[in-house]
């Protein structure tokens, strides 16, 4: 009974806890905070990715693509497993604005608007034709035009709130796109003094992914003509055949049967013309296809992971010297206690019910205030924006809306209990010392 | 008295303590026997040992030789667990310095020994009874009105007679008390003598360490300490 009395009069009595279990708060405050808004980060982004791209993903890295995929289109849409198939062609052109002095080099995604959005989010990231994919490349301004999709951030600017100026139609634009169509061996399949070829488009409709690369970068056209605008041959050709899984298929099985059909498809496939191409082609989830943009996000997670963990390690730090201050100045009061009857263990379990209490009370006033901060930090970041013209992030840079700000009850409980182990193993020495103290040593010593 | 009486035993006691490169031989064969009832003062001069004998008397130190016998029992022998709950229910400490903690008030500080002999169950069943005792201690060291005070808001007398309090809590056959009057004036410290002869009218055994001889007066028997040896 005695060690719940003074605990509950040393958390209370002694200024220098106020500080210990304040420096525990302010450390929980920081890891809830940032640990939220990066792994929201983090995970939006991977999210996005996975929506961007399927499940799975069929392809080469070569601009030369590969031949027979519908072929092994039919054969994945026989499988049973496979939810939606959808080929693309990925490549390079050169984008010209009729009317207008502007060139640039853009990628380009050739797909089907109706086989993409069945195997990724592309329907949801049209602005216009959001609710009928399949009219996403007919222009509204001229519906039997080719019309092309835009990467919003291609055309439209973002406002500090990182909001877009749509407008109520797209504008009427017409474009040319310059491709150089290759060989199944390679070569330039244009001959002389003029190897490229260009196929003009209508601006059809803009394309808001969420992935700064993407919207900034990517003209999405019909297959046909990306085909036509980057590669010759004999043979049908696509950089890529991307995958969505049945909803009871898992991600790593449903790759793991992708790949043993593939492989078999490619053994079935030796000797027809140009099947040397299919060498080159690799089966890959969405994350293992998406890593390059992927990994450098997941790096800086793990980097500030690395940091919190130093953050750690000072509260151990800080909460040892408080305890180690306290109980030197507790000296006194253990060789009393242990002169009426107390052990060692309950001398020991005073101190560590002691720095438990810190702990528990430092992180959850530390947890509380995040989530408070959390809750109205997209409020707080606006008032700072009107009234200071400071943006944490700035949107126009940056392809995030809000700040993320969705906590997670089992982060939260994970950074309470490591802040009160924290404690616990801060006070672990100097409450082992504490208890191995001889009374007689403690009362000598103290002339009060 | 009868060999019966006897409740504390103390056999050629030794006690070393090391300071600095040299070991002091404080104690060289001790020897004492406290009959039940008996109001002993241990005198010496300073740095005699009296205070380590009283130590060693009441298990707050062990001896480097020698036995000590409490009811019969070898203090020696017996382990930590059973030594703490002699501290806390056998005997009862009262020291020079007060030694009360701050954070507690002076009716918690009373009741510390029982607090720490009970567990929160334990506590939640007894604590009326509990209190009651420790009240009516106060009441009888004249502090019923001090009751819910700091040890810091009493004089040097008071709060020795709270440390008495706290000593007398849980009933113990012994009292310690190491210059009990050693840090109050003339007055206060005839006061607490006269608590604690009053305490051994009532019947309680009391072995007190003073260096002042008028002081020693007051007890039955006086023990002298010379050379580590009491005579």
């Amino acid at each position: 009974m005695y060690k719940l009395t003074l605990i509950i009069r040393y958390l209370l009595k002694r200024r220098i806890t106020y500080f210990a279990t304040l420096a525990v708060a302010l450390c929980v405050f920081i890891v809830v905070v940032v640990m939220t808004v990066m792994s929201g980060l983090v995970g939006q982004f991977k999210q996005k990715n996975h929506e961007f791209v399927g499940d799975c993903v069929v392809g080469t890295e070569s601009l030369v693509g590969f031949p027979y995929y519908e072929q092994f289109m039919a054969q994945l849409k026989e499988s049973g497993f496979v939810a939606g198939v959808s080929p693309v062609v990925k490549n390079f052109a050169l984008l010209s604005l009729t009317n207008y002095d502007i060139k640039k080099g853009v990628e380009i995604l050739g797909l089907d608007p109706v086989l993409h959005s069945q195997t990724t989010s592309f329907a949801q990231t049209l602005h216009f034709r959001a609710a009928e994919p399949e009219k996403a490349f007919v222009p509204i301004h001229e519906p039997n035009a080719a019309g092309c999709v835009w990467g919003v951030d291609v055309i439209l600017l973002r406002n500090a709130q990182g909001q877009y100026s749509y407008g109520a139609r797209p504008p009427r634009l017409s474009l040319t796109l310059t491709g150089f169509p290759l060989t199944a061996r390679g070569a330039l399949a244009g001959v002389g003094s003029n190897p490229a070829r260009t196929e003009s488009f209508q601006y059809s409709d803009y394309s808001h992914t969420g992935i700064a690369r993407v919207d900034g970068s990517l003209v999405y056209i019909p297959l046909e003509k990306a085909q036509d605008l980057c590669m010759s041959g004999q043979e049908k050709r696509v950089s890529a055949v991307h995958v969505r899984f049945s909803p009871d298929v898992s991600v790593e099985e449903g790759t793991r049967r992708v790949a043993e059909l593939w492989s078999r498809f490619k053994q079935e496939m030796v000797g027809a013309p140009n099947s040397g191409l299919l060498d080159g082609v690799s089966v890959q989830d969405w994350m293992r296809y998406r890593r390059a943009v992927i990994a450098p996000m997941e790096k800086e997670q793990v980097l500030l992971s690395l940091m919190f963990g130093l953050v750690g390690i000072t509260t151990v730090f800080i909460v040892f010297v408080v305890f180690h201050m306290i109980i030197t100045n507790k000296r006194k009061d253990i060789g009393i206690l242990k002169s009426v009857g107390a052990s060692n263990v309950g001398v020991l379990t005073l101190f560590s019910g002691f720095a438990f209490s810190v702990g528990l009370i430092g992180s959850s006033m530390g947890t509380l205030g995040g989530w408070l901060f959390l809750a109205q930090i997209n409020r707080i970041e606006q008032w700072l924006y009107a009234r200071f013209g400071f943006q944490l992030w700035d949107r126009t840079i940056y392809a995030i809306e809000d700040i993320p700000n969705r906590v997670e009850p089992e982060v939260m409980m994970i950074i309470m209990a490591c802040a009160i182990l924290a404690c616990l193993v801060g006070a672990l020495v100097p409450s082992y010392q504490a208890a191995r103290l001889q009374p007689v040593e403690t009362l000598h010593a103290v002339r009060t | 008295m009868s060999q019966l009486s006897v409740i504390l035993k103390a056999e050629n006691v030794h006690k070393s303590y090391r300071m600095g490169a040299t070991r002091v031989n404080v104690l060289k064969g001790a020897e004492l026997a406290v009959n039940e009832g008996e109001f002993i003062a241990i005198v010496g001069a300073s740095g005699s040992g009296k205070s380590t004998f009283l130590h060693v008397l009441g298990g707050l130190d062990r001896p480097d030789k020698g036995v000590i016998h409490f009811n019969g029992r070898d203090l020696n022998r017996v382990g930590a667990r059973e030594l703490n709950r002699f501290r806390n229910e056998k005997v009862g400490f009262v020291f020079q310095f007060y030694h009360l903690l701050d954070e507690l008030t002076v009716l918690e500080n009373v009741m510390l020994p029982a607090m720490i002999s009970r567990s929160v169950l334990g506590w939640l069943a007894s604590r009326r009874a509990i209190r009651q005792r420790a009240e009516s201690l106060l009441e009888q060291m004249g502090l019923q009105e001090r009751v819910g005070h700091k040890p810091y808001q009493l004089s040097g007398g008071e709060r020795q007679r709270v440390a008495i309090g706290r000593a007398l809590m849980n009933q113990p056959q012994l009292l310690l008390a190491d210059e009990p009057t050693g840090n109050l004036d003339s007055a206060t410290g005839n006061g607490i003598l006269n608590v604690l002869d009053t305490l051994n009218k009532a019947g309680q055994t009391i072995v007190m360490v003073t260096h002042d001889d008028r002081i020693a007066r007051k007890a039955q028997r006086i023990v002298t300490l010379v050379d580590g040896r009491a005579r």
